[in-house]
């Protein structure tokens, strides 16, 4: 239980350290860099939550799709930050401010870490679930079961919304590829 | 990155078990932690390896993006699909306990079809977004050049 804790305490620390790396840059390679150095710290916080399926989305996505995709817009536009004026400067600073107060109040509204009254420890559907899961689908993953089975509709909804994003990235950016020729002036 | 010789043995030698992991992280699934979209995320951060040490060019010969195209909406079909046949046998949208003769063996039917589509969506649709994203990119330096 000690070791969770210390290791905790380490890991936000890093992820605190990282992001202040991130706002101090001005050179952009790094800082896709570091985004991905911090997915993979939030990842590393998933696994001792438990969490291994989130911890190998955010590992897979945040660490290395992301960090690529980053890479390859680096391509098309500038890998450095281009210098601001001070008086947008401090335009940011109120506004980052402000969102920050927002969501630390929003955060005092949510459950404390470990509690156990909490809607998803004392809900009437976790027991529906968890007690009945054994005779209706018999899978020892619960969540396989009710994201596959019992919300099966709200799955569905999921696979069409990546299919749509994907169909929309396709239809702003593939064109250009395939017939490269007549586009050559228009999307410079 | 022809001259990288320790970065491409290092990939040749890691892209099979990241997709047997993708694999047992989709087929596994009822019993282990991970699914469909886990698996296809780790699926197509091997092609996407892949594409990153031995170029574009060999990626795209590999794995073609007019196939990822077909697959990406194939896995919704399979998906839907599943729900529809369902149907037919008698039962609700997406009712897995009509797929098969017994309850039980439908539900485990039902969600190896189930997540297989997900995980078809997942990976086609993560690795035509990075080709398209590679593929322009590619294409400015060849100008500047």
């Amino acid at each position: 239980m000690t070791t969770d804790i210390v290791l905790n305490i380490v890991l936000l620390s890093l992820m605190a350290i990282t992001g202040l790396a991130i706002a101090r840059l001005r050179n952009l390679f790094p800082v896709a860099m570091l985004t991905g150095l911090y997915s993979l710290l939030s990842a590393s916080l998933f696994t001792l939550l438990d969490a291994v399926d989130v911890a190998l989305t955010e590992a897979a996505v945040g660490a290395g799709v992301t960090t690529v995709l980053f890479l390859a817009t680096f391509g098309l536009t500038r890998a450095r930050e281009k210098p601001v004026a001070r008086s947008r400067t401090v335009i940011g600073l109120v506004v980052t401010v402000l969102t920050g107060a927002a969501l630390f109040y929003a955060s005092l509204d949510m459950p404390h870490f470990g509690d156990r009254n909490t809607p998803v420890q004392d809900h009437p559907l976790r027991e529906r679930y968890l007690s009945t899961v054994n005779e209706e689908i018999d899978v020892p993953n619960t969540v396989t079961a009710v994201l596959g089975s019992y919300r099966g509709y709200d799955t569905l909804g999921e696979v069409t919304v990546i299919l749509t994003a994907g169909i929309g990235v396709l239809m702003l950016l593939g064109v250009a590829w395939r017939r490269p020729d007549k586009h050559k002036e228009s999307d410079r | 990155m022809r001259e990288h010789t320790v970065l491409r043995v290092i990939t040749k030698l890691l892209i099979a078990p990241i997709i047997i992991f993708a694999l047992y992280v989709q087929f596994h699934g009822d019993y282990s932690p991970g699914g469909g979209f886990q698996a296809g995320v780790v699926f197509a951060a091997a092609i996407i390896l892949y594409a990153l040490i031995f170029g574009l060019a060999e990626a795209r010969r590999a794995v073609s993006p007019d196939v990822l195209r077909i697959t990406a909406a194939l896995g919704v079909l399979l998906f839907a699909g599943t729900g529809v046949y369902a149907m037919l046998q008698g039962g609700n949208f997406l009712d897995y306990d009509y797929l098969a003769h017994d309850a039980i063996h439908g539900q485990h039917y039902g969600l190896l079809l189930v997540e297989f589509g997900v995980g078809l969506t997942v990976v086609s649709t993560i690795t035509s977004i990075f080709y398209v994203f590679a593929g322009r990119g590619r294409r400015t330096n060849e100008h500047e050049t």
